[in-house]
């Protein structure tokens, strides 16, 4: 081992950076309002820690670089646990992540245990949160440490795995996904080709030769698509759960779900760590993983404590996962890390290998805010949840005009361009008819940050090649992972034969 | 006995294909993703000499070809599987939508903050709002509120216009 790579072994004066944040007032200031508002987005149905994430990008911009990015980690760990106050007190689930929460979260809320619903779904949350992080911190820089082997033809390998493994988001058509990704990659080649300088789509609109900002397209397709959404949903009418208090789990709970809460915070830090998969991946297998290895599985749908820790463990756990890619190699591990990644460009950082070795109290001053995040919405939304869960009060009529106010400020104050108003608009229009028609749109979000490296990587790897395109089976890393796109393409396939078995 | 209906009230089966959300969704799609392709025809084109790699037009051509032949493949599934019917937009769906168009046009032409105002009183009356005082919140102090703040701390400058000149001049 090169003296060059010894520092990606952890070392202990690493994880005293950790601590760093502890000891510094602004990033707790940081951390404690990141919290907050993470929490009110989860808990608004509709909104959730990507729309926010993207809407508070610009005000990073006021920010040293490791405050905006510990602001948007904290509004991402605490916003995947927010969704779940709502799944369990209307039946609506915050944010996607939190869909299979509701499934169990709300009957058991029925029955009069909305605080034990909710106590279970903090505690798991926590633990499968910090267990995320334990992951983030003793995996990424191995990761890093396996990118110095990579080359252009590896990277691009690599995002070819990340984008085939869209098709295995959700639980929506894999071909719709895959539709929506390359459209995504598309939207990237918008504007000078970066080798030749020759314009593409740009219609001779001079602001198009930047190409198209990843922000306008993000605050489109989440928050405008789902302002439209709510306009057709103006008669639907939240049956509220009453809240007394939430209730620490009891010694008999812990005792049925730790290991359902151990299982799913390994799988949603498995699935987080898988390039383009995110929490709602997570949730849904960590749920049926619980139900799968209960005792009691005919208690699942009606109200299974089980079903909400693992459901919740998971979700949680895929936030620090989600971050492993992300921080390591520059791809994203889910929608919200797209905008994480974006910010971390904004501020001139640079995910990769380099990032750990030139900047290590940058990179573990994020893994300790996470982990000060996780304990903050563990207390916050302990003692908060019924101040939060008074959010969804507000009625849609009030709330969504001024979530248009902010988006559109938002998205002109990073270009100051109106142009990038219009189109936020215009992908908040494709955004509300792509998900009316089954196509999600996060595959668009990863295929657009995605894009710009698929395509360099491609062209320079066929310079390199001098034009051979069979050249990249003899690299050994760029075949593993083109076998595992073929895989995770062939994995919808079988999941559908299994089902059907 | 003329006016005896004798034929078979036509079902969901028996409409035409291009009836379907399926078919109309791929159409739009194919339609699109070809008219984008002719475009990428005209892209300029890198002299041999100076060319490493693919032409800057091969990219998108290639992504194109793969949307239209992936949207062939959707729709030969959804002969097999129909998806599922789309209930019929309500009308405030179309009233927010056409407030986006006058937004576009009024930021434009007339004044940014004016037309964010305008939008937010419209939607917020338009999806059931009356409380004046409320519709004065929403189109009024939250638009100003945001001005300041965008103003002040990230040092913004808003593009000009009728309203927004009295502030700046």
């Amino acid at each position: 081992m090169g003296l060059s790579q010894t520092y990606i072994i952890i070392k202990m004066e690493n994880l005293s950076l950790m601590m760093a944040p502890l000891f510094s007032s602004k990033l707790l200031a940081v951390l404690f309002f990141g919290t907050i508002f993470g929490l009110i987005l989860g808990v608004l149905p509709g909104l959730g820690p990507t729309t926010g994430g993207a809407l508070i990008l610009p005000f990073t911009m006021t920010l040293d670089p490791l405050s905006a990015v510990v602001l948007l980690t904290s509004i991402y760990c605490a916003g995947t646990y927010g969704g779940a106050i709502t799944a369990i007190l209307i039946n609506t689930p915050g944010t996607p992540a939190a869909a299979a929460t509701c499934l169990d979260g709300y009957p058991l809320a029925q029955k009069g245990e909305a605080g034990r619903a909710l106590g279970m779904a903090t505690v798991s949350s926590v633990v499968g949160g910090i267990f995320s992080v334990i992951v983030l911190v003793f995996f990424a820089p191995f990761l890093a440490k396996l990118a110095y082997e990579f080359g252009q033809p590896e990277y691009f390998a690599l995002a070819i795995f990340g984008l085939t493994m869209l098709a295995s988001i959700g639980d929506g058509s894999p071909i719709k996904n895959l539709i929506a990704g390359a459209f995504g990659i598309l939207i990237s080649t918008v504007g000078k080709d970066f080798m030749t300088s020759i314009d593409r789509f740009t219609y001779g609109i001079n602001e198009l030769s930047e190409g198209i900002g990843f922000i306008p397209v993000v605050v489109g397709l989440f928050a405008i698509s789902e302002m439209l959404t709510q306009s057709t949903l103006l008669d639907q009418v939240f049956k509220r759960v009453a809240l007394k208090a939430v209730k620490l789990p009891s010694l008999q709970d812990y005792k049925l779900t730790w290991k359902t809460i151990i299982r799913s915070s390994g799988i949603g830090s498995f699935i987080g760590v898988l390039p383009a998969e995110g929490g709602t991946v997570a949730s849904l297998i960590g749920y049926s993983e619980a139900k799968r290895w209960s005792k009691n599985p005919e208690k699942f749908g009606k109200g299974s404590i089980e079903g909400i820790a693992g459901a919740e463990a998971a979700n949680n756990s895929a936030t620090g996962g989600a971050m492993v890619p992300t921080l390591a190699l520059g791809i994203p591990g889910s929608a919200t890390t797209a905008v994480i990644l974006t910010g971390l460009i904004i501020h001139g950082v640079r995910p990769g290998p380099d990032l750990f070795r030139e900047q290590p109290d940058f990179l573990y001053g994020i893994f300790g805010s996470m982990l000060i995040a996780n304990v903050m919405f563990f207390i916050l939304g302990f003692f908060g949840a019924k101040l939060f869960a008074r959010i969804t009060l507000v009625p849609n009529k009030l709330l969504w005009p001024m979530i248009f106010a902010v988006s559109v400020c938002g998205t002109y104050s990073l270009s100051q361009s109106l142009l990038d108003v219009w189109i936020m608009l215009l992908f908040g229009v494709i955004g509300f008819f792509m998900r009316r028609y089954g196509f999600s749109v996060v595959p668009v979000i990863i295929g657009l940050i995605l894009g710009e490296l698929v395509e360099g990587t491609l062209r320079q790897s066929l310079v390199i090649f001098d034009g051979n395109w069979l050249m990249f089976l003899t690299r050994p890393i760029a075949l593993t992972f083109f076998i595992l796109s073929l895989i995770a393409l062939c994995f919808p396939l079988l999941k559908r034969k299994k089902i059907k078995k | 006995m003329n006016n005896v209906r004798t034929k078979k009230r036509a079902n969901k089966k028996s409409l035409p294909f291009f009836i379907g959300d399926a078919f109309k969704v791929c159409f739009v799609i194919i339609t699109i993703s070809a008219i984008l392709l002719i475009q990428t025809f005209s892209f300029d084109i890198v002299p041999p000499i100076l060319n490493r790699g693919i032409q800057p037009a091969t990219f998108p051509k290639a992504l194109l070809v793969l949307i239209i032949v992936l949207t062939f493949v959707i729709y030969y599934l959804s002969t097999k599987k129909p998806w599922k019917l789309e209930k019929k937009l309500p009308k405030a769906f179309f009233i927010t939508l056409f407030n986006f168009i006058l937004f576009v046009f009024i930021s434009k032409f007339l004044d940014f903050f004016l037309a964010i105002s305008i939008l937010s009183i419209f939607v917020s009356y338009y999806w059931g709002e009356r409380r004046v005082l409320y519709l004065l919140l929403v189109s009024i102090i939250f638009p100003i509120i945001v001005f300041i703040f965008f103003e002040t701390i990230l040092g913004l400058r808003f593009p000009g216009g009728i309203i927004t000149n009295l502030y700046y001049y």
